[in-house]
């Protein structure tokens, strides 16, 4: 499952910016994923639990925003019902939301200075 | 963080970072992108479901263009390397990646890879992607252009199954066209359904075995390859040269 590739980067991303933090923990992790973004979410939180521990995850909650698809018209820029065929005046649709996989924020305990 | 508004711990620190999750991916993807325009080898992913005609689409591309233009391949399966061999015999300069239990190619695989093939010297690259109809699509490998194999034997609703893959498709091959007087399929029903999955479906339909839409599949490799065609090949393929990717 190509998910716990996914977390396996995210890890690796949190690990760097807690080498940017000496003595950081990250408490809080903040994704936000598409409903196109071929990630499927329960997945993405079994590979996040089974990565989690001895990783700089280990002490950090993920939260997972999704977000739904929608394709709009490029012309008119009405929103096209699901299921339809991906065609408004006469031009092919755009893809205006739902292929985010993205990493928005680490929430980090630092130490106090 | 803020105490009065309530978005978070007041004893924690906000990163903000705003990241592609697979960013570093990218990165390597954009390296090898780069790497293939400079030395103007067209780089093709090309990706479908197991036994969607991949390999034999392949073959055939490398007959059809035996003396005209130097291919090469990476071939991803997760055991065996039995796919780059028949490749190998059909006339690429052909690799295996054996993944294992990886159920796509990233761009490290092929990165990887290429340091063992004398790749520069190709025309056209192709990366035959792991059979798997969900977790290629998302993977950037410096590619040109995404093609997805789609076999009439896979059922008529396939693309609204998989809607993502075929999102990311530039192209789909209706494969295994000989087949059709033997099966009860709507060739319509799938055009529709790729009609409601991609905003501007391109699909050739085509069989290695006949032959039958090679010719229009090899046309568009070399338009997108910029060796120019002749001009009656864009207007029956509908490619506008606005479409044509800028290297």
């Amino acid at each position: 499952m190509h998910e716990y590739s996914i977390v396996a980067s995210l890890v690796d991303r949190v690990q760097r910016e807690l080498d940017a933090h000496p003595g950081a923990i990250a408490r809080r992790i903040h994704v936000r994923i598409g409903e196109s973004a071929g990630v499927e979410v329960e997945l993405l939180r079994t590979a996040y639990d089974t990565f989690r521990p001895r990783s700089a995850c280990e002490r950090a909650e993920i939260s997972i925003a999704t977000v739904a698809t929608e394709w709009r018209c490029r012309v008119c820029d009405r929103v096209i019902p699901p299921g339809s065929v991906l065609r408004c005046c006469d031009t092919p649709a755009r893809l205006a939301a739902g292929d985010d996989i993205l990493l928005e924020r680490i929430e980090m305990e630092v130490p106090d200075v | 963080m803020c105490e009065d508004c309530g978005c978070g711990d007041p004893g924690l620190v906000p990163v903000e970072v705003h990241e592609h999750l697979l960013a570093d991916n990218g990165a390597r993807a954009a390296h090898l992108r780069e790497h293939f325009i400079e030395s103007h080898v067209l780089a093709i992913n090309l990706m479908g479901s197991p036994g969607s005609g991949k390999t034999a689409v392949l073959e055939a591309t490398a007959r059809a263009f035996a003396g005209k233009h130097r291919l090469g391949a990476v071939s991803g399966d997760l055991a065996t390397d039995r796919d780059a061999r028949r490749l190998e015999a059909a006339g690429l300069t052909a690799r295996a990646i054996t993944t294992g239990n990886a159920c796509h190619l990233d761009a490290r695989m092929v990165h990887d890879a290429l340091h063992h093939m004398a790749w520069r010297d190709l025309d056209m690259f192709f990366i035959e992607n792991v059979g798997n109809l969900v977790c290629p699509a998302i993977y950037d490998l410096g590619q040109a252009a995404n093609v997805v194999a789609l076999a009439i034997t896979e059922g008529e609703d396939k693309p609204l199954k998989y809607p993502v893959m075929f999102q990311h498709a530039d192209l789909v091959l209706l494969t295994k066209m000989d087949l059709l007087p033997h099966l009860d399929v709507d060739l319509g029903a799938i055009h529709d359904a790729l009609a409601r999955v991609m905003p501007d479906p391109r699909v050739i339909s085509v069989s290695s075995k006949t032959g039958e839409g090679i010719a229009e599949w090899l046309t568009w490799l070399e338009v997108r390859a910029r060796i120019a065609p002749r001009s009656s090949d864009l207007a029956s393929l509908r490619i506008n040269r606005a479409d044509l990717p800028t290297y």
